[in-house]
């Protein structure tokens, strides 16, 4: 139908054509800009990774070279930070996901008092500038002996900025959770501990992995709690943030397109399993 | 109507118990040490005293004001850009994505995939003195001859918008796609025009998107510091550089303690304003 009215407004009015072609393709259009926008500083990183860099700035492109790629851990300090930056993610996605799916079973499965104070206090930490996590942390810490700056304190801070995120990411599967299949289950004689491991568990295991990816983006990519409660430790952000006042090397783009490429992997993968699911439902 | 009826007593707050302990101690308690350094005067050699020194936060306001004045203005000019530049795009996937939705959401959050700091050193790089953006704006007579980008605050503003536009994005588009197409074409129906149907159908319906993704593009860009630090000069810092410096360079932490707070007041203080102007109801639709 379009098509023909366009048809008959190019015989008629070249000028309304193109206004009409206009019309219709200018939100596409948009778009397309805003894509590239959005992409092209991660086009920056990962063809500076294969740049051999003039002089100690990354910053011109000077010509192409694999050595960056093959010895990645050729800059003093890189690896042991790359080791650290996976050690505290796995540790503190693991725990944060799981004092978070407790919390999330609690605040959608009962009604009890103090709810809304609970809830309070898992949005504060999200609403929370990071700066002021991290300053506060650092505080606690200073008037303490209990604990040594360093990998303690990192995955501790760690995990109390994941707790919120991981809540809110399953909490979110159980409020669209049919209660009765539950229900079903201790009706046929299952006792609660059961009903959860054979019918609970499963049904949001999608979720609790959900968080457990998001966690461990999150702690991965932390720099600012992570800066103020370090010591001298170093994590990868904080090896990028020294390697940046003189220079970063090319191998910091390097490991960046690598967390990038994994982390793409894994949420196409699910999106494709999601698209797969959905064409099987329907 | 509860599944674990028989033990409902103390069920929820056994599993409440480990989350919400160490919520309470490495994030409540943190907070009022916080507090209490704010109101301590001494330094780092001679150790400090408690001694209600209210007069931190005064000098906080009065030395750094031009910092604190700038972070809000920062941030509330890029959570604007990040606004007004994912709104269409956020409309276009959420009405004519079609199946291909959750990839176009995929390249939203796409830069989140990149280290926070590797995708800032990345603009730095192509907002460089020699980049071709600034040969190309330099050729256009839109800079001057020795014109740069870099150590501006257009450079700090366009950092932040491009490092939390995703929290402006998802939100908008989450708003946008529960609204009921039928809702706007029956503005249509009767006789309002597209222009008038999305202002008087669409937009009201997408507000809360429109205040969650301020919200969360507005908090963590007032507190920000790297973009300043990379992308700015020294004329250009925001009261996060401070705050930084203060705690983990100079080691005056009443000082920096002090700024914190006025920092949290200071978001706490826009958040209430607009809460005012849009609703209460939008606000706790968001915090639920």
């Amino acid at each position: 139908m379009t098509s023909i009215a366009v048809e008959h407004g190019e015989r008629r009015n070249p000028l309304a054509a193109v206004w009409s072609f206009v019309k219709r393709h200018v939100l596409v259009a948009y778009s397309v800009l805003f894509f590239a926008y959005l992409l092209l500083p991660i086009a920056v990183v990962i063809v500076f990774s294969f740049n051999n860099p003039p002089g100690k700035f990354n910053y011109t492109w000077n010509s192409f070279t694999w050595d960056n790629w093959r010895y990645w851990n050729g800059v003093p300090g890189i690896q042991s930070a790359v080791v650290l930056s996976l050690e505290i993610a796995l540790i503190a996605s693991l725990i944060a996901t799981a004092l978070g799916t407790l919390i999330a079973l609690a605040l959608v499965r009962y009604s009890f008092r103090g709810r809304a104070s609970t809830n309070i206090l898992i949005f504060l930490p999200l609403s929370t500038p990071e700066i002021v996590l991290g300053a506060s942390l650092l505080t606690l810490f200073l008037h303490t002996t209990a604990v040594t700056f360093g990998f303690e304190t990192i995955l501790i801070a760690h995990i109390m900025f994941c707790i919120s995120f991981a809540v809110v990411t399953v909490k979110a599967r159980l409020v669209g959770f049919d209660r009765h299949l539950e229900e079903a289950a201790m009706d046929l004689g299952a006792n609660e501990w059961r009903t959860f491991q054979k019918v609970t568990l499963p049904l949001i295991a999608p979720a609790i992995l959900a968080a457990l990816l998001l966690c461990f983006a999150i702690s991965i990519d932390d720099f600012v709690v992570t800066y103020f409660n370090s010591g001298s430790s170093v994590t990868f952000p904080l090896f990028v943030w020294g390697a940046a006042r003189i220079g970063a090397p090319p191998q910091v783009n390097v490991i960046g397109t690598a967390i990038f490429v994994i982390a793409l992997t894994a949420a196409l993968v699910n999106i494709l399993v999601q698209m797969r699911r959905s064409k099987d439902a329907a | 109507m509860n599944v674990f009826h028989r033990h409902q007593g103390a069920t929820p707050y056994l599993l409440l118990l480990p989350g919400v302990l160490f919520l309470s101690v490495f994030f409540v308690v943190p907070l009022g040490f916080l507090a209490y350094q704010s109101l301590q005067s001494g330094n780092i050699d001679f150790g400090y005293a408690f001694t209600w020194q209210w007069s931190n936060y005064w000098d906080a306001i009065q030395n750094y004001r031009g910092e604190f004045i700038r972070s809000i203005e920062y941030a509330a000019i890029a959570t604007f850009f990040a606004l007004v530049a994912s709104y269409p795009v956020a409309y276009w996937i959420a009405f004519r994505g079609g199946r291909w939705k959750n990839l176009l959401l995929l390249f939203i959050v796409a830069p989140f995939f990149v280290t926070y700091l590797i995708r800032t050193l990345a603009w730095e790089t192509i907002l460089s003195d020699h980049g071709f953006v600034v040969r190309t704006l330099q050729t256009l007579h839109l800079l001057g001859s020795n014109g740069r980008l870099l150590a501006t605050g257009t450079a700090v503003v366009a950092g932040i918008t491009y490092n939390f536009l995703p929290f402006m994005a998802l939100p908008l588009y989450v708003s946008l796609e529960q609204i009921d197409a039928r809702m706007i074409e029956a503005a249509e129906d009767l006789y309002a025009s597209k222009w008038h149907a999305f202002w008087r159908v669409t937009f009201p319906l997408s507000l809360p998107g429109v205040v969650a993704g301020t919200l969360l593009t507005f908090i963590p860009a007032a507190g920000d510091f790297i973009n300043a630090q990379l992308l700015g000069g020294p004329q250009n810092h925001m009261i996060g550089n401070v705050i930084q410096s203060k705690f983990l360079e100079l080691t005056d932490y009443p000082a920096a303690a002090a700024m914190s707070f006025i920092l949290m007041a200071g978001i706490l203080v826009f958040v209430f304003l607009y809460a005012r102007l849009v609703g209460t109801e939008q606000l706790t639709g968001t915090a639920a």
